[in-house]
């Protein structure tokens, strides 16, 4: 009796804490809410993570505006969730309008940080703007693993996925079909490929699947399919491709060699060391290790 | 005291039911008319080109509601004769040991849930429905290969998933076909296949379209199976052709989609509602109306 009765005490003191642990986490996750519009429910995840070894700093207050690309909204809101976590007395606010909206309202001083998920035009750089990459977005294409071609140029990866070439044979491989696997509309990494590729809107599709897995899943199992996913998730299911003899790794996408890659920038007006403290703290925490960390979450490259 | 309470909570229970089929129509047709006004209900219903994100976005679902039509009636053509003659042998036939067996197979089919036909339709039915697509299509030009992704393999899973609805209530339907029509159609000579089809089953009419109304309703609106297994690329439902339904058409872009898209998500909900509603009414009238006038 007496050690059920020891064991309930340990129960309840259990529940007691996971309540509390319940009640912290839903009021971190409704101040993060608060702040990023248009909010995902995928982004929950980030503020849970980080929630647990987060440190309190209340010394700064204020708020910080990002506005820009639309293929950054997942990086900027888990990012301004963390950020806010660790600062409860800022609030970030992230808006998606584009690239060139962001960068614009950046340099005309409306937002204190452009979202851009291209590299800053000459003329944007002169109107002021200065690129500061915080990840960088990789893709790779993958094929089943029977495939005999493990390499493309540009030019094949843009005909197959426009249907020009229907057969693995007519790029020196097996006599198969191409089954051509990609992404539903609205997926950032359908934008960010067709983007890159310059076939926005051009794709002939045999199958659009809503998941990075289902994507990969479809391409490990079936013969002569082709299709794309965030760099992160190769594994040894598929066969990751090279473009122009190119490897998909994270090294050669840093170094810049790998064509299906882009840069994610938050542009500010002029150098980081002149902006508010504010804006400091932020680029401190971004390219912290912590920070770098919330990227890989979100399937991007760190650049650190 | 006692019966009035029981009333009351009777009452209550009952008007839930109407409190959430009011709320819903309410909800579908608050989301779902904003992006009508927006696009043009010509250009949704009658338009093929379903390209949401591009620069001039389009947002035709024709192709898309043919699917939903086509794809439940060719379930329906093969689940319901399937079903219903599995249901007149359970009631008629079977002897007590064969209906031991098949009886507890029937409800363990109903039992599965539908991610699991799903990913069935994945590992088995679409390898093979490639391999019969390579076959096929050898020596054509023009079609687009899909790694059996198709409206077939949908369509055998929903004739699948629907057996156990048409099943269950058929063979409840003709159970309680009385005795005496039965007696009297053999008193008259007719062999027993001849009462089940003359006598049992028209006597059990009411029941069998109440079951097909049903299942054509679980066709219709399954999504998480069908999504897994028709490759979800919006096309002409050709049997071969990767194919959207309207409900996998909501699953499939939800995620990530904004603006008058995330509303052209809610108007196809709206559309598939009112494509619900129709069936419900239509199947009713048509089917039962001969026999209820008598």
């Amino acid at each position: 009796m007496k050690t059920i009765g020891k064991s309930s005490k340990k129960l309840k003191a259990l529940l007691g804490a996971c309540l509390v642990g319940v009640l912290c986490m839903t009021g971190c996750g409704a101040a993060a809410g608060a702040g990023s519009s248009g909010n995902d429910a995928g982004n929950g995840t980030g503020t849970g993570a980080g929630g647990s070894n987060t440190t309190v700093n209340t010394e700064l207050s204020g708020s910080i505006q990002l506005v820009g690309s639309t293929s950054m909204e997942k990086l900027s809101n888990a990012l301004a969730e963390s950020f806010m976590d660790k600062y409860p007395d800022v609030e970030v606010t992230a808006e998606f309008v584009g690239s060139g909206a962001g960068i614009e309202a950046v340099t005309t001083g409306t937002a204190d940080i452009g979202n851009s998920s291209r590299n800053l035009k000459d003329t944007e750089k002169a109107a002021g703007a200065v690129e500061n990459v915080v990840a960088i977005d990789g893709i790779a294409v993958c094929t089943h693993k029977d495939n005999t071609v493990t390499n493309l140029t540009v030019q094949q990866l843009k005909d197959i996925y426009t249907g020009k070439v229907t057969n693995w044979s007519e790029l020196g491989g097996k006599d198969a079909p191409i089954i051509v696997v990609g992404r539903e509309a609205g997926s950032g990494t359908r934008g960010a490929f067709e983007e890159l590729l310059k076939i926005e809107n051009e794709c002939a599709y045999a199958n659009e699947l809503d998941t990075t897995g289902a994507v990969m899943a479809k391409v490990g199992s079936t013969p002569g399919a082709i299709g794309y996913v965030s760099l992160d998730v190769i594994d040894d299911s598929v066969l990751a491709l090279s473009l122009e003899g190119v490897e998909p790794t994270a090294e050669n996408i840093k170094a810049g060699s790998y064509c299906l890659s882009r840069p994610f920038i938050m542009a500010t007006k002029g150098e980081i060391t002149a902006q508010n403290e504010l804006v400091q703290a932020w680029f401190a925490y971004v390219m912290s290790d912590e920070g770098q960390e919330v990227a890989k979450k979100v399937g991007l490259i760190p650049v650190k | 005291m006692v019966e009035r309470t029981a009333q009351m909570i009777f009452t209550v229970c009952a008007s839930f039911a109407i409190l959430a089929v009011a709320s819903i129509t309410l909800y579908m047709m608050i989301s779902g008319t904003p992006a009508i006004f927006k696009v043009g209900l010509k250009d949704i219903l009658f338009e093929t080109a379903w390209e949401p994100t591009g620069a001039e976005p389009k947002y035709g679902i024709l192709y898309v509601i043919l699917t939903s039509v086509v794809g439940t009636f060719l379930a329906i053509l093969i689940g319901v004769p399937i079903g219903l003659m599995t249901a007149v042998f359970l009631a008629e036939i079977s002897g007590k040991y064969t209906a031991a067996i098949v009886k507890p197979a029937v409800e363990l089919l109903a039992g599965i849930p539908s991610v699991i036909y799903g990913l069935l339709g994945i590992y088995l039915l679409n390898p093979l429905m490639y391999r019969l697509e390579l076959v096929l299509f050898r020596d054509s030009k023009t079609h687009q290969f899909t790694g059996g992704s198709n409206l077939l393999s949908a369509v055998l899973v929903l004739a699948i998933m629907i057996l156990p609805t048409v099943i269950n209530i058929s063979q409840t339907a003709i159970e309680s076909v009385r005795k005496d029509i039965r007696a009297a159609s053999l008193a008259l000579g007719a062999s027993k296949v001849q009462t089940i089809f003359r006598a049992v089953l028209p006597a059990a009419k009411s029941g069998i379209v109440t079951a097909v109304v049903l299942g054509v309703g679980r066709a219709v609106g399954e999504a998480m199976a069908v999504t897994l297994v028709s490759g979800s690329s919006v096309n002409l439902p050709l049997p071969f052709n990767s194919v959207r339904f309207l409900t996998t058409a909501i699953v499939s872009e939800m995620g990530y989609s904004q603006g008058t898209h995330r509303q052209m998500l809610f108007t196809i909900g709206l559309v598939l509602f009112v494509f619900i509603m129709l069936i419900n009414v239509v199947l009713n009238r048509i089917l039962k109306g001969g026999g209820e006038e008598k």
